[in-house]
């Protein structure tokens, strides 16, 4: 039973467990081989603690003789290093937080851990989340399991390798431009960006507080789902969080077989922005599928959605610049030696973030500075506030969004690393969906002549988790792009 | 942008060549994001924090943090319970 | 200064009396070991959130209702940007938008000239952290960073140290009076930057601004401006120009000096907090809180005089301590005698809870008690001497006057017939002396009637004992 385990999905494996087919130990086991054998050439995993999570998995099979029912008892997941998991390092990807060790877990930590979750080992992202490609972590930059010479995608690049790569049946993520859409179309996996708000930030790094959201990586909707549900919901210690109740999406996506009745938005300037022709012709075929479900597809406008990087590239660093200013070698991790406190706050922070990282501090410093904050962050605020209201206006005859989730498919690695603004540009289609705080998922809409996986993203309005997941559910249960694994 | 005095203000520290580098990046990406000026906001709000929701507070009740070990178990300099940094020279 | 007028202005920081920090719920106001009350929120650990405390707005506001401010029933929280080893996220979470008061102002006397001071804003906002600057490095204790601070702008009204010290004195009152702070300067619960300018007489255009940060006693901020609008005069007597600068006080020296720092220029980079959602406050939550006002100083104090006819001087000793003004009313209207209460609470009351050290709430002797005590010697029941000793035991025992006077056997002989037996054994012990009475003698009544109290063992009252001795003298 072996060679299968890592193949089991999450729910897969819970319902294994379940039955007492397979105990935690032998499943996180497989994981742990698997980890150990793939992860030097992935290096999507930046922590494994291999005698931790097997004494966590005896206490769950342990626990589970004893009675406890739980439905994810015993259930592995990897969980981006970028979310505090007391006694675990958490390294944000940066030099800069080497030796923190986490002193409490995150909101949504907890609530796994009290579902019974396993956490079997921590994985790679771009620096502080800064990234498209996983290439910007100081730890080394992640491989695609599809090809070994492309970028994963990022920031959650390794999160969404070690998916693709069955290291882990699921994985936590987090999402401020597409973090989390943008590596699951790259890998061929499915993730989800929930509604700001839904989900829990409290013990998530923070890059840029108006648009993170933490969310799962998984290989079917089903997956996401139930990670969804546990880490769903109000959070005292997060004051940004909505008090709405979160509904029960899993019966709904279990049971989703079609689109009938839904209207889906096919926005017209997503078709205009160099959108490479491979990946127009998956996202088409997967329009059509749509159509064949059902769904009535209706061209749309967002009129102002081609403004999205250049906005979402003034508030996000202007935000980070702050939330990255506790860095200083005073309280935690790394302390550069210095004769003054000045000499020290600037030798801390310049040899511990990387090029990225200092790139987007020093310009979201600079659009907040004196002189300069009305024409550039304030302006940005407002045109943000048009990006959302086209997306108000498409919502009332739409009840999604679908288009492509990137311009292209996974890049060589070191292929945009000369000018920043071609990175930048792979954001074209995720970052609205932050700047407006709505929800986005993508699901695997097929391979490239050579190979390379797409997504096809399916956005809703604030709050419309569920619907949007339920979209992605009945497209994924008439399609099996979501099954072939990389031949690694 | 002035390269030297930004990071000045974020406390990073830059070489030369570093300082040289990100100038003629930091220039590209404010002339693509000036891209921005373009569009007329005259009468559009800026975006409300956390929309969906107001009001989030907590009743004024203490409960237990961290001990003074955890507090101080990642400092890289400690003295009797304080954290320890250089002295501002003046 | 007769050359000059000075405008004096403050931004005063006044810790809140709350269980918790602003934004954490860390207990505040702990002394102990350093760093021992901290959270991953206050200590600005990676991913860490801030959570407002509802109590610190109800003080703010309860403030802001007490000086006239308008409360903004929108307000929100903004960072304000600087590096500093005392402030954990190297941000600090303030107000500078839409803080929730606006405007007001503080009545105060000076020199018999009653002036008021326009306060600009009420902001909220966070604490930082304790440093201890040693020779070669600093030390920092985040025990005290987070806790709520309410800060209070004025405008350049005041023309003076003394009007500034009287600004800070009316408000320390208020604030204490209404339990927002203790106020307590020694544990530095109020800090103070201190702005000051001076302009030519005849002119209006304020001059330049001079600030001297960081002053935390009262006594310091006269001395300190004391010296400053000097400094600032002297520079423009000889011709000089002042540049706006930001000083520090150095009190065994006495002078302000220039802060010297290689700091780059304040840009504090204010954007809102993308982690709090706005206050909204709807009418009925104000109104709830401004019924919970007390009445104020100045306010009662007018109304003890008017109301109990009370003197000035009363009224201000008794108003001084909320507890024991509370005290007061209660006996006064109690016991329908507001003269005598007034007697009672600054004499023997305040007397007996100085000499054992208790505040009001530990006196044993109830309101109630006092009052029924005043009645008793107003009945002449006893007499002011036994009623003094009544009192010291009801204050240390508490229960009722009566039982302590019956039990004590201190009631005064006013029963006709046993003062008529005193007196006729008086009168007849002592037959020279009544004699002496008889043929005009005064004061020598006075010596009878001592007889009389001391044959009654000092139960008799003595006015009853000297009626009864001249009806007896007389026939």
């Amino acid at each position: 039973m072996s060679r299968d385990l890592h193949e089991l999905g999450l729910l897969e494996a819970a319902e294994a467990l379940a039955r007492k087919a397979i105990s935690s130990v032998e499943l996180v086991q497989a994981l742990l081989d698997r980890s150990a054998a793939l992860n030097p050439s992935l290096n999507a995993l930046t922590w494994v603690d291999a005698d931790a999570v097997l004494a966590a998995a005896r206490a769950a099979d342990a626990a589970r003789v004893a009675g406890d029912a739980r439905p994810l008892l015993g259930a592995p997941m990897a969980i981006k290093d970028l979310l505090n998991v007391q006694g675990q390092p958490c390294t944000a990807g940066s030099n800069i937080l080497k030796g923190y060790v986490a002193p409490y877990d995150a909101t949504v930590i907890a609530r796994l851990r009290a579902a019974g979750c396993l956490f079997v080992s921590r994985t790679n992202t771009d620096e502080f989340a800064m990234g498209g490609s996983t290439e910007t972590s100081a730890y080394g930059t992640t491989r695609n399991p599809w090809d070994l010479e492309r970028v994963p995608g990022g920031s959650s690049g390794g999160s969404a390798a070690a998916v693709a790569a069955r290291l882990a049946p699921a994985a936590l993520a987090s999402d401020t431009g597409g973090s989390i859409r943008q590596p699951a179309a790259f890998c061929g996996v499915t993730g989800l960006k929930p509604t700001y708000g839904r989900v829990s930030r409290y013990g998530c790094v923070a890059f840029a507080s108006s648009l993170d959201q933490v969310g799962p990586i998984a290989r079917t909707v089903e997956d996401v789902t139930a990670v969804y549900q546990v880490i769903a919901g109000l959070d005292p210690h997060d004051s940004t969080t909505s008090a709405r109740p979160v509904e029960d999406a899993l019966p709904g996506v279990r049971a989703a077989t079609n689109l009938k009745g839904l209207t889906l938005g096919l926005p017209r300037d997503y078709f205009v922005e160099g959108l490479d022709a491979e990946v127009e012709t998956l996202t088409r075929a997967a329009v059509e599928t749509c159509r064949e479900l059902g769904a009535n597809v209706v061209d749309v406008d967002l009129p102002h959605s081609r403004y999205g990087i250049a906005c979402y590239y003034i508030l996000a660093p202007a935000e980070a610049s702050a939330n990255l200013a506790r860095y200083d070698g005073v309280r935690y991790g790394f302390r550069a030696p210095a004769e003054d406190l000045q000499e020290m706050y600037e030798q801390t922070r310049s040899l511990g973030f990387g090029a990225e990282v200092k790139r987007r501090v020093i310009l979201g410093t600079y659009v907040l500075s004196s002189g300069f904050h009305d024409a550039y962050y304030l302006r940005a605020q407002k045109i943000r506030t048009l990006i959302r209201r086209d997306f108000d206006r498409v919502f009332e005859t739409c009840d999604a969004i679908i288009g492509p989730v990137t311009p292209t498919a996974a890049f060589r690695i070191g292929e945009k690393n000369a000018d920043p603004v071609q990175m930048y540009l792979g954001d074209i289609f995720t970052v609205n969906v932050n700047l407006a705080g709505l929800c986005g998922l993508s699901v695997p809409c097929g391979f490239t002549p050579s190979g390379l996986p797409a997504g096809l993203h399916i956005a809703g309005p604030a709050f419309a988790d569920a619907r949007i997941l339920e979209i992605g559910a009945a497209y994924q249960h008439a399609t099996d792009w979501h099954v072939k694994p990389p031949e690694i | 942008m002035d390269v030297p005095y930004v990071a000045g203000l974020a406390r990073i520290a830059l070489t030369a060549e570093e300082a040289a580098r990100l100038q003629g990046q930091l220039d590209d990406i404010l002339a693509f994001v000036g891209e921005l000026k373009e569009l007329d906001v005259t009468g559009v709000e800026a975006t409300d924090v956390a929309a969906d929701t107001h009001n989030v507070w907590r009743a004024d009740e203490p409960r237990t943090g961290l001990s003074q070990a955890a507090a101080l178990a990642g400092a890289p300099l400690t003295r009797r319970g304080q954290f320890v940094v250089p002295k501002v020279i003046e | 200064m007769s050359d000059f007028i000075p405008s004096i202005g403050l931004e005063v920081h006044v810790q809140l009396k709350t269980r918790t920090k602003m934004f954490c719920d860390c207990p505040a106001h702990e002394e102990g070991e350093p760093n021992t009350s901290v959270c991953p929120v206050c200590l600005g650990l990676p991913g860490a959130m801030p959570v407002i405390n509802r109590e610190a707005i109800r003080r703010t506001v309860k403030t802001g209702l007490m000086i006239g401010s308008t409360i903004s029933l929108r307000s929100t929280f903004d960072r304000k940007n600087y590096f500093y080893p005392d402030m954990s996220k190297n941000y600090q979470i303030t107000q500078q938008a839409a803080p929730l008061c606006m405007g007001g102002a503080v009545s105060i006397e000076v020199a018999g000239r009653t002036r008021t001071i326009r306060v600009n804003h009420i902001h909220q906002e966070e604490d930082v952290a304790k440093s201890t600057h040693m020779e070669n490095s600093t030390e920092i204790d985040f025990g005290r960073a987070g806790t709520p601070l309410m800060e209070l702008v004025t405008e350049p009204d005041m023309a003076s140290p003394d009007e500034a010290m009287a600004f800070l004195l009316a408000l320390k009152e208020m604030l204490i009076y209404a339990g927002i702070s203790d106020c307590n300067l020694e544990l530095g619960h109020v800090r103070c930057d201190v702005n000051s300018s001076l302009r030519p007489v005849g002119t209006d255009k304020l001059g330049v601004k001079c600030e001297i940060k960081n002053m935390n006693t009262f006594k310091g901020i006269h001395r300190a401006l004391t010296y400053e609008l000097e400094r600032q005069a002297a520079v423009l007597r000889s011709g000089g120009t002042l540049i706006q600068e930001t000083r520090r006080w150095d009190d065994e020296a006495g002078v302000t000096l220039p802060m010297r720092s290689k700091e780059y220029a304040h840009d504090y980079r204010y954007f809102p907090e993308p982690d709090l959602p706005p206050v909204v406050l709807d009418e009925a939550t104000v109104e709830a809180w401004r019924a919970e006002l007390p009445e104020l100083p100045v306010a009662r104090r007018a109304r003890f005089v008017a109301a109990y006819g009370l003197p000035e001087y009363d009224a201000g000793v008794l108003v001084a301590d909320r507890a024991i003004a509370d005290y007061y009313e209660a006996v006064a209207t109690t016991s329908g005698r507001f003269k005598a209460a007034s007697n009672w609470v600054m004499g023997e009351l305040l007397r007996a809870l100085g000499e054992r050290g208790l505040g009001i709430a530990e006196a044993r002797v109830t309101p109630e008690a006092l009052a029924e005590l005043i009645a008793l010697v107003e009945a002449k029941t006893i007499h002011m001497t036994a009623a003094k000793e009544v009192f010291q035991v009801l204050f240390d025992e508490g229960g009722s006057p009566s039982a302590v006077v019956e039990r004590l056997g201190l009631a005064q002989v006013s029963d006709g017939a046993a003062m008529e037996e005193f007196a006729a054994q008086a009168i007849a012990a002592n037959a020279g002396v009544a004699d002496d009475f008889r043929n005009g003698k005064e004061a020598a009544l006075k010596f009878l009637v001592g007889q009389v109290m001391k044959l009654s063992r000092g139960k008799a009252n003595p006015q009853r004992a000297a009626e009864a001795l001249r009806r007896r003298l007389a026939t």
